[in-house]
């Protein structure tokens, strides 16, 4: 019971981020309109004291897996880019057909709470939230295991209900059953990591595997739950929904897929990889290096033949998931390095910086999608290349936007993709797996190169390309407003706050996979 | 005074981001002009005060400074400067980048299809300057990291100049400039952090300061350092251009506007061999020595391939291309002479500077011509002399340059490459290679005679004849105005001067290139083998600074 205390006054941000939740249902669902504008801003404001909240939760005691502040750290990033995340998102709810036939309905006196979207769509937005940090706060499997389908199944519903189209409707139900799938893949691979070491918590299931070593069964318990896990960052082999959901996913709701799930996966990669340590198991650093490789190879090999921009964007963060795999197979910093301070060469800690760095400039990206629309086709949304073609001329702010957000992506200095790409290549460079990490680095600049086709495409569009004179912004400010914040953060990220950052992301991963004496002699006394 | 250095480099960034800003300010193109050119001036003033407060007879690097940038990943503004750095900032900063802002006043903008609006002409002069900006920085950092972000920032600056403001293959153009460099360049990356790794194993700290890595890469395995070697070439022989890697550059000269072509082939393309010099043979020396022959076999190819492409040119501009390209052979086989005098790697710094000379002016002569005749057109020009003589003086005394006429500033760099070349020690280049380069200057001489005859003497092509062209018409057309004399004669002066006393150039940076050619040049000579196992041979100045700090 005391534990369970103390875990909850670690938990400050989440509780307040649910409190968040059940208003915007309260809000969103409330027979005046304003109360009902008010929704987008209670679940900002949720977010805002969430944010400042993780400066006063107390000291958490020694992570079991040795990531010491990793939900701190955490839910920084992913309350700073969800906040932008909102910022897109917000009026999303109000464009769609079910809503707006309700309102005026609504105003007359007749108001019908099923066709109220407002309060879900928000409160599902937090609720996905909250998954993601409790993911990085989780100490169990079976509580990572809860909080990794806390954030995907409001994702299914945020997919399904904000587009007026069958696409929507079909690419929530292709989320919803390969993400059932990958759940019961990496459920099993956690129980089998429960039938080799006989513990769902961390502490005792790494204390256990140091001393007994890596079981077959432990083993292929890892196994099942990386390919699990891939689901959630969209890699190889689990990627194949990516491109047909982002593409029906209304834009600001594939920002979010694109951001939130792909934190989660990697916080939880680290986690599970975590419990056995660095290095890794042969059998499961080779896993983890095909799939990288392929990962990378295959996202922009496809994204580079793609014309829709919300298909190559996909395919651009299935590349991206390759490279961060990088990271995953690097681990955490040789003993001579950690003691050096520097986060170069700590491969985890590449991942905890490129992971805001991504999300900074994917957000960046489809803001601005988000925010245009074509006199083409009765005000649709842009989609592809030519809707963009000559735009700076009318948008040179939105156009400057885009191309920093691709030059980021593609990792030219000194934008913060930049210095996320030399922290994954220095750790990957450091790790001392020859020959395989001469090659992974050669994968890693080679597909740099690849990717430069499409996202030199995607940024250089508006400013070269003939005028197609049809696209032009439609008035959503916030959406202006999201995506020059996030543009300005890539290049501060890159230029100022890369150092402070690399610092805490380092500070957090430095020990990962050291577990302390006294655990190990603790589970050692439980197993006699 | 350490601060002079970021100041030549920041003060061209922020007044780019100046011309950028929305206020209207930039409406009008001459005043925009103005203050540019003041700019500039300011920039040129500055790298006349470095090289005022620079100690000549100290081969260290000198005005160090670092500012730090990432500390945590090791990286740092760090810079200083050598003779070879110096000399580089001086003809940028001094001559280039003031020219090429005089330049663009004659500039005829078209964004696409449509004419010129107000603001574009900012723009395009804020694209010259974060070039001039990026140029800088690489020829001063003293990080490899540093170093690498501004060879990359010279990418979009270019490539906007290109695809903004070209002609009309003008994107297409472009953008295969940017593949090409952006492929190879990944690669250094790619080296740089594998040093960087070889570094930290050595000194349990990350850094990118190329003396830790000097002091690094001597520990390294001659296998290692030949896949180091290839990364590292790998971006430094595309920007060149090497053949077979030239293919961006005849396409990317045709299509920018002069003043840009100015800046790609004059400036952009040094800092292939400066990397090469700075980076690729200290950091690999046994590499360098080993695969000297390779390169030296490309680099005679494309000094032959590329001057009988250029004798079939009709296109002027495409023309200096390939002449470029043949040019920047004799470079790379200077450096990779390793004579024991070091004679080719200075002739090859020396070329790198005279050619940034001539061919500017080539180039600009060539902007001027059509201009006024409207055409490039070898076969629809002609008889120059008779209604521009002052442009055909212009452009006859650049062209002789090229050609490395004695007396002029190419004779010298020519000679001193092919002299290096000779000299080789057998099993690097030598005598055969040099044979192979010296067809190059016949064939040079015959293509820029061609070009000289065909626009300057021939008779007058359909361009300048029919009943419109009368004499008088011709004359007035011809005239050259007071800006583009001004632009054209520290060119012309540059030429002329560093041709009578190349000493200016060639004392300074002796000490500095011996140094970093000196662990290679060693290994290559046989010299006390000794030597290849010591990082820091006391006859290398600019790495003794490493030892001391």
């Amino acid at each position: 019971m005391e534990v369970l205390l103390q875990k909850i006054t670690t938990l400050w941000p989440e509780i307040t981020l649910l409190l968040g939740a059940i208003s915007c249902l309260v809000t969103g669902l409330h027979p005046s309109r304003a109360a009902r504008n008010l929704t987008p801003w209670v679940a900002a404001l949720s977010m805002g004291v969430a944010s400042l909240l993780v400066a006063f939760v107390p000291e958490p005691t020694a992570h079991p897996l040795g990531y010491d502040g990793l939900s701190a750290y955490i839910e920084l990033a992913v309350l700073g880019v969800g906040l932008l995340l909102l910022a897109v998102a917000a009026g999303l709810p109000d464009v769609v057909k079910q809503h707006r036939r309700s309102e005026p309905a609504a105003d007359r006196g007749r108001f019908e709470p099923a066709d109220a979207l407002k309060g879900e769509f928000y409160a599902f937005f937090l609720l996905s939230i909250t998954g993601c940090l409790m993911t990085a706060g989780a100490s169990d499997l079976v509580w990572l295991f809860l909080a990794l389908e806390l954030v995907s199944l409001p994702t299914y519903v945020m997919i399904a209900t904000t587009r007026d189209s069958s696409l929507a409707q079909e690419s929530a139900i292709k989320y919803f059953f390969l993400g059932a799938m990958s759940a019961a893949m990496f459920l099993y691979g956690f129980a089998l990591i429960y039938g080799a070491t006989g513990f769902t918590d961390f502490a005792n299931i790494s204390a256990t595997v140091q001393m007994q070593g890596v079981t077959p069964m432990m083993t292929v318990g890892l196994v099942l739950a990386v390919l699990g896990l891939c689901f959630k960052v969209a890699a190889v082999p689990m990627h194949v929904y990516a491109a047909d959901v982002y593409e029906g996913a209304a834009t600001p709701v594939t920002a979010f897929l694109a951001f939130v799930p792909k934190v989660a996966g990697f916080v939880a990669l680290m986690i599970v990889l975590g419990l056995v340590g660095w290095p890794l198991p042969k059998a499961v650093v080779t896993l983890l290096a095909v799939i990288a490789v392929l990962t990378m190879t295959l996202g922009n090999l496809l994204a580079v033949v793609q014309t829709s921009l919300k298909r190559m964007l996909a395919y651009s963060s299935i590349a991206q998931s390759g490279y961060l795999m990088l990271g995953l197979i690097a681990g955490p910093a040789a003993v001579a390095a950690a003691t050096s301070g520097m986060a170069i060469g700590n491969g985890l800690a590449a991942i905890l910086f490129y992971l805001p760095a991504y999300g900074l400039a994917t957000v960046a990206a489809f803001a601005v999608v988000a925010a245009l629309r074509t006199n083409k086709d009765a005000d649709a949304e842009v989609e592809t290349y030519d809707d963009l073609a000559g735009l700076a001329k009318r948008q040179p702010v939105l156009c400057g936007v885009l191309l920093i957000a691709a030059l980021s992506l593609v990792g030219l200095p000194p934008l913060a993709g930049f210095a996320g790409k030399v922290m994954l290549g220095g750790s990957i460079a450091q790790s001392g797996i020859q020959p395989l990490s001469a090659l992974l680095l050669f994968a890693l600049v080679l597909n740099s190169a690849i990717s430069a086709a499409y996202y030199l495409r995607l940024g250089l569009t508006p400013f070269f390309g003939g005028d197609a004179e049809t696209t032009h912004p439609r008035g959503v400010p916030l959406r202006f407003v999201a995506a020059s914040l996030a543009a300005v953060g890539v290049v501060v990220m890159g230029l100022v706050l890369g150092s402070p950052i690399a610092t805490a992301a380092h500070d957090v991963t430095k020990h990962a996979g050291q577990v302390p004496v006294e655990a190990v002699a603790a589970a050692a006394l439980s197993s006699e | 005074m350490s601060l002079l250095l970021p100041l030549l480099v920041f003060l061209p960034l922020i007044f780019a981001g100046v011309l950028r800003l929305p206020l209207g300010l930039w409406r009008c193109r001459a005043s925009t002009w103005k203050v540019s050119l003041g700019v500039a001036a300011a920039t040129g003033l500055i790298a006349l005060l470095l090289a005022a407060t620079f100690d000549y007879g100290d081969a260290e690097i000198q005005m160090r400074g670092s500012i730090p940038w990432i500390p945590s990943l090791g990286l740092s503004f760090s810079y200083g400067l050598d003779a070879v750095s110096l000399w580089l900032v001086l003809v940028s900063a001094v001559v280039l980048l003031p020219v090429v802002v005089l330049a663009s006043w004659g500039e005829k903008l078209q964004v696409g299809a449509s004419e010129e609006q107000p603001g574009d002409f900012a723009a395009f002069l804020s694209w010259v300057f974060v070039l001039g900006a990026a140029l800088m920085g690489v020829f001063v950092a003293q990080d490899a990291i540093l170093f690498y972000a501004f060879f990359e920032l010279t990418l979009i600056p270019a490539v906007f100049l290109i695809a903004r403001f070209g002609g009309p293959e003008r994107v297409r153009a472009a953008m295969t400039y940017f593949f090409f460099a952006f492929t190879g360049s990944v690669f250094t990356l790619a080296g740089l952090l594998y040093v960087g790794w070889v570094s930290a194993e050595a000194n349990g700290v990350w850094s990118f300061e190329f003396d830790a890595l000097y002091a690094a890469a001597a520990t390294m395995s001659p296998t290692q350092q030949g896949w180091l070697l290839a990364a590292l070439l790998a971006g430094f022989l595309v920007k060149t251009p090497m053949f077979p890697l030239h293919t961006w550059l005849p396409a990317a000269h045709e299509q920018a506007p002069s003043a840009g072509s100015v800046d790609v082939a004059a400036l952009v393309l040094k800092i292939g061999p400066f990397g090469i010099l700075k980076l690729a043979i200290p950091l690999a020396p046994v590499a360098a020595v080993n695969f000297a022959p390779v390169i030296g076999a490309l680099a005679c190819v494309g000094v032959v391939y590329a001057a009988l492409c250029a004798w079939v040119q009709r296109d002027a501009k495409k023309l200096i291309a390939y002449s470029s390209i043949s040019h920047m052979g004799f470079c790379l086989l200077g450096l990779f002479a390793f004579d024991a005098g070091g004679i080719g790697a200075n002739g090859a710094i020396f070329y790198m500077l005279a050619h940034g000379l001539a061919t500017g002016g080539l180039i600009l002569c060539v902007g001027i011509v059509f201009d006024r005749f409207g055409t490039r057109d070898l076969t629809r020009l002609g008889g120059l002399a008779s209604v521009a003589p002052g442009l055909a003086f212009f452009f006859v005394l650049f062209a002789m340059t090229s050609v490395g006429l004695p007396g002029l500033n190419g004779f010298v760099g020519e000679f001193l490459t092919m002299l290096g070349t000779f000299q080789s020690p057998t099993g690097v280049l030598g005598p055969a290679y040099a044979a192979v380069a010296a067809t190059g200057v016949v064939l040079a001489a015959i293509y820029l005679l061609h070009l000289t005859a065909k626009i300057v003497w021939s008779a007058p092509g359909n361009a300048l004849s029919g009943p419109e062209h009368t004499t008088e018409i011709l004359k007035t057309k011809g005239k050259l105005q007071r800006r583009e004399f001004a632009m054209l004669a520290p060119l012309a002066l540059g030429c002329v001067l560093l041709g009578v006393f190349p000493q200016l150039i060639l004392g300074p940076i002796e000490q500095p290139v011996a140094g970093y050619v000196a662990d290679a040049t060693a290994i290559a000579n046989d010299v006390e083998p000794a030597l290849a196992n010591t990082p820091i041979p006391d006859s290398s100045p600019p790495l003794v600074a490493a030892s001391a700090e």
